[in-house]
């Protein structure tokens, strides 16, 4: 199956000291050959793979910029294809060209992950690494480079092989006492057993407890700012988007639709909607918009109840505060700039920051909260992270075996059932980790991966 | 060598061990006339190692032939000197029934069952060469006699090339001093068969007078017994039989040690691959050295024999080293050997050269069967004889194969491994190697296989409808057993707190109640008055299926999502080598075993799932493609 040679700039635009251009596939060489002129004459095509050659690359109109080019041979590159990179000078201008030239040589445009699709299918990548990958190109913030680094290193295999070893162990244990009854081996160790499966359902716990973290990190977390008419929503939206969105007056009422932004506070990315003011209106249109800030406040993830701490709060405020009580919720004293008098005023379970949205006082300590109630702050950079909603869902199949295994233990379930626990945990570890294949993963690399369409 | 033109049969089957025996029965039981080669007519069906059947998941091969229509487990029946029931408390799923058989009265038995199975003749000849001869095979004895026939049975067990070791001693033979099979090797070599050397090894028979058994903890048959055979009456089986249990000790380690390099093993003598879960005792003690003592079982070789078997004490040292370490046995401090433990080593197949129906690829109407095909223990050998003389008979017939899924049967999942995974070692079933053991249970073998034996014809009306009757039987008290609720009584509360389980406060269905761990169906009996008298099978299956009836339903699940996977077909014609990016390993492994679908294929050892991706995208890109043609 021959597949078309692909090509993309494979470094970040922007200033930088260089830029790589990678092409990848059958005619790689050809078409590098095409663009590239070696200093020594020597062609891409003839020289050994994994090594470079100094010349320069040029397009119809002479000279782009030097270059150097560095060859792969399939199937040892990263595609399994075969693989050049062309390392031109920094700067959108110089890679930008070399690309253009490269796909008029006969080179098309890589979709996005294509030469990750190419390696998954390309046996080169397994299907957790593979998922990682697609997390990091779709990245929208460091944060999330760091996840799938994480998972791409190997934090997440290394765990999830850590787990697999244990529950190999616990399943082997069993194996042999039953299949060895004329070995002397003795009676299962109940104790060691329950221990051993403990750890592994402890760890599963925890992996699934920061999955929500992680996808938080990845996707962003739905957040409505909400409150009374004219306590500094808007201006709150602004400085948190870094530009005027929202239209900032002194009338009371002023926002009356929805007005959406994603932006990063600190490692979170908020996907904010400022609403309306929360209050009865006799506007017709001020009322639609209060009534899509309810609708927007039934779906949030995030709920940023700002109040004007220069004023007392209301019973008003307190209703407000009552219909987000089941949501994650920071409570944002505004205007503290100006006169900041009742910052006792609410309990002091809820999280609250004292800030000014006008001045951008209190925004790190906004952000730091922000971290606490989205748990976002334990993760670090090498916790083991479930990328995708089908890891997540198989590390829970696998815990909930795991449990039964223990309950069944504890409560007198024989050995057989037992491991047939013991066994289906193992399975869906495998799964999760590609190491077996079911129907299941089969459709998740067609869906995933488009292939054939 | 002068030949004659001697008969033709449909069925050639050579050898007449425990895969021989059920191939040639199963070929003329299925109408097909038959003849069985054996070397030695005197020891049809013998049992070179150990006088016993069954053993863990053994003992589940043999309830299914049984249910099939094979003769093993009747047979095995006929002859049990001691019955037990392995694994009792560990589950129903790991119950495994096993029988010390007396040796030489078993094979009379079966020695005779073949002589007066209609449609097949018992011929006493070394067969040495078989070759094809239009649309026949020819099979050619020492004799000179020349058979022409449609299909072809190799069971050849330890006799093919066989050679025996016995520290630096070796020779030519089969086992038990039987003469050896030397020829027909290279008749197979010509045929191009991929041939290798196995080994296996069996301990000394020693003199019951030379033990002092006083010193031994005696092991007694099970009380109330279950037969292997669907159609055996448990009163008709004898029970008699006593083994003794013994340790080795560091004196037996250090007798072993010294003289390993005496070990044909460890000097380099044997090339063939010994089995890795059936070691000797010098294995053993290299390979889990921290291990103080090995149990061994002194288990009787018939009724009317001295000659005990040394269970779990295989060597190949050289006799007086022998003699030695057998004497640091507690027990065994005068014990006389009357014949010595010794290895063998053997001429078997590759078993991925083999089809789902053991017919050998590329050689139409060749099958094999036992330790031919890389197995080890009469079970195995057993059922593997029985699905090639079924599949030989059917393809004769111009018949569908019989062939049996993993999901349904421990024969299936033997054959699956042999032709899908192969084997670097005699392969020995392990209830371990099923992924659906609360399903393959013993008990339910009947369920399982019965109506497939019926099918072919191998079930009579007799069996059957007994089959039937314990089938209604079961539902019908599992059905009632869901519907009756029980009120709580002073008695009833007084025996769940003396069974260490709650007491009731509300009236409960009888089926929760079994569901508890610390109950029993059995148990339950006064409190249950409207209970039907039920056979020990019954009651047995009943409880099992009521108790872990979450754990069936949830292996119940996954065989559907296995049986999907089989269900992606891999086209015959298939190149792999035109599949772009398959690792080199998995093209000539898929290239070997060519399997028919993706979940056989992911099944193959050296077949990553990344491999598998690969091809079932290679496979829809052809799909869409062909579409587009």
């Amino acid at each position: 199956m021959s597949e078309r040679t692909i090509a993309a700039i494979a470094t970040p635009l922007g200033e930088a000291s260089i830029g790589v251009i990678r092409i990848s596939g059958e005619d790689a060489f050809i078409i590098a050959d095409k663009i590239f002129k070696g200093v020594s004459g020597k062609k891409i095509a003839e020289i050994d793979g994994y090594t470079a050659l100094f010349g320069e690359v040029q397009n119809d109109d002479g000279r782009i910029d030097e270059a150097v080019a560095l060859k792969f041979v399939s199937p040892k590159s990263y595609t399994g294809e075969n693989v050049v990179e062309i390392s031109v000078h920094g700067g959108t201008l110089m890679v930008k060209e070399t690309l253009r030239a490269v796909l008029k040589s006969g080179a098309v445009l890589a979709a996005p992950g294509e030469f990750t699709k190419r390696a998954f299918l390309n046996g080169k990548l397994d299907l957790v690494k593979a998922e990682s990958v697609m997390g990091l190109i779709k990245a929208r913030s460091l944060s999330e480079l760091k996840i799938s680094r994480s998972v791409h290193g190997g934090a997440t295999s290394k765990q999830l092989e850590a787990i697999e070893k244990n529950i190999v162990s616990a399943a082997a244990s069993i194996a042999a006492y039953c299949d060895y009854p004329e070995e002397d081996l003795g009676e299962i160790n109940e104790d060691t057993f329950i221990k051993e499966l403990t750890a592994v359902s402890n760890s599963l716990k925890k992996m699934l407890n920061e999955y929500d973290a992680g996808k938080i990190l990845r996707e962003g977390i739905e957040t409505v700012i909400i409150g009374r008419p004219n306590v500094g929503k808007s201006t709150l939206m602004n400085l948190l988007s870094g530009q005027t969105r929202s239209i900032v007056t002194d009338v009371a009422g002023t926002t009356r639709d929805i007005i959406e932004d994603t932006v990063m506070l600190g490692d979170v990315p908020l996907n904010l909607a400022d609403t309306a003011g929360i209050r009865e209106s006799a506007d017709v249109v001020e009322k639609v918009g209060v009534d899509l800030a309810r609708q927007k406040l039934s779906n949030s993830q995030l709920v940023l109840a700002v109040f004007d701490a220069s004023d007392k709060p209301s019973r008003k405020d307190i209703e407000l505060l009552e219909e987000c009580k089941d949501k994650p919720l920071i409570v944002i004293l505004n205007k503290c700039d100006k006169n900041c008098k009742y910052t006792e005023a609410f309990s002091k379970d809820i999280e609250t920051v004292k800030m000014s949205a006008k001045s951008g006082e209190g925004i790190e300590a906004l952000r730091d909260a922000v971290a606490r109630v989205t748990r976002t702050e334990q993760l670090s950079p090498d916790s083991a992270i479930l990328v995708s909603e089908r890891q997540r869902q198989l590390a829970e199949n696998a815990l909930v075996s795991i449990d039964e295994a223990i309950y069944g233990i504890k409560s007198g379930v024989t050995p057989d059932a037992v491991g047939v626990c013991v066994d289906q945990a193992l399975n869906s570890l495998y799964e999760l980790t590609g190491k077996r294949v079911t129907e299941t993963v089969t459709e998740e690399i067609f869906s995933k991966f488009c292939v054939g369409k | 060598m002068i030949c004659y033109n001697a008969e033709s049969y449909d069925i050639a089957v050579i050898g007449g061990g425990h895969a021989g025996i059920e191939a040639a029965l199963a070929g003329a039981r299925m109408g097909c006339s038959t003849v069985m080669f054996t070397v030695t007519a005197d020891w049809i069906g013998n049992m070179p190692c150990n006088p016993s059947i069954g053993g863990t998941a053994k003992g589940h091969l043999v309830r299914e032939l049984d249910a099939l229509g094979g003769e093993m487990g009747k047979a095995a029946d006929k002859n049990t000197i001691q019955s037990r029931m392995l694994n009792r408390g560990k589950g129903p799923a790991v119950h495994s029934l096993r029988a010390q058989i007396d040796r030489r009265n078993y094979s009379s038995y079966m020695k005779h069952a073949v002589e007066l199975q209609e449609g097949l003749d018992v011929k006493q000849a070394e067969v040495v060469s078989i070759e094809k001869e239009n649309d026949f095979w020819i099979v050619t004895t020492k004799l000179g006699a020349r058979y022409s026939v449609k299909a072809a049975i190799l069971a050849t067990g330890t006799f093919l090339s066989g050679k025996i070791y016995v520290g630096e001693v070796n020779y030519n033979s089969g086992p038990d001093g039987l003469a050896p099979s030397m020829d027909l090797t290279e008749s197979l070599k010509k045929l191009g068969l991929p041939l290798r050397r196995f080994k296996t090894g069996t301990p000394a028979r020693v003199d019951r007078r030379s033990i002092d058994f006083s010193m031994l903890e005696i092991q007694h048959g099970d009380e109330e017994i279950t037969p292997f055979s669907f159609s055996s009456n448990p009163e008709d089986i004898d029970n008699s039989g006593v083994c003794y249990i013994a340790y080795t000790n560091g004196y037996t380690e250090q007798v072993i040690r010294e003289n390993l390099d005496r070990s044909p093993l460890y000097s380099g003598d044997i090339e063939g691959v010994g089995p890795r879960y059936c070691p000797s005792i010098e294995d053993k003690i290299v390979r889990f050295a921290d291990k103080p003592r090995h149990l061994l079982f002194i288990e009787p070789c018939g009724k009317d024999t001295e000659e005990v078997y040394l269970q779990g004490m295989s060597s190949s040292l050289p006799e007086e080293v022998q003699i030695k370490f057998y004497r640091t046995i507690k027990g065994l401090e005068n014990v006389k050997i009357i014949r010595n433990a010794y290895a063998i080593e053997y001429d078997c197949i590759d078993p991925l050269a083999l089809t789902y129906t053991l017919e050998i690829k590329g050689h139409d109407g060749l099958y094999g069967a036992g330790q031919f095909n890389g197995s080890s223990g009469y079970e195995e050998a057993a059922v593997q004889g029985f699905a090639a003389g079924v599949n030989a008979a059917l393809k004769i017939q111009g018949k569908e194969p019989l062939v049996l899924s993993r999901t349904e049967s421990y024969i299936g999942t033997l054959i699956d491994d042999l032709v899908t995974k192969g084997c670097s070692d005699p392969y020995r079933m392990m209830t371990s190697r099923s992924e659906y053991r609360l399903l393959l249970r013993q008990d339910n073998a009947d369920e399982r296989m019965m109506p497939i034996g019926r099918r072919l014809g191998l079930i009579d009306d007799k069996k059957w409808k007994a089959f039937l009757k314990r089938k209604e039987q079961k539902e019908l008290e599992i059905a009632r057993l869901k519907e009756t609720t029980i009120a709580p009584s002073d008695s009833l509360n007084e025996y769940l707190i003396s069974k260490e389980t709650a007491p009731m406060t509300t009236g409960m269905r009888l089926a929760d109640l079994i569901k508890r761990p610390q109950l029993t169906y059995d148990g339950l009996a006064p409190f249950d008055k409207e209970r039907p008298e039920l056979t020990i099978d019954v009651r047995e299956k009943i409880e099992t299926e009521i108790k872990y009836e979450g754990y069936i339903s949830r292996q119940k699940s996954a065989v559907d999502e296995m049986l999907r996977l089989e269900r992606k077909r891999i086209p015959d014609n298939i190149d792999y080598n035109a599949v772009g990016s398959l690792r080199l390993e998995a093209v000539e492994k898929l290239s070997k075993v060519r399997p028919e679908n993706i979940g056989q294929a992911s099944r193959i050892s050296g077949v990553s799932p990344a491999d598998i991706s690969v091809l079932l995208i290679y496979l829809e890109k052809n799909k869409t493609e062909n579409k587009d043609d």
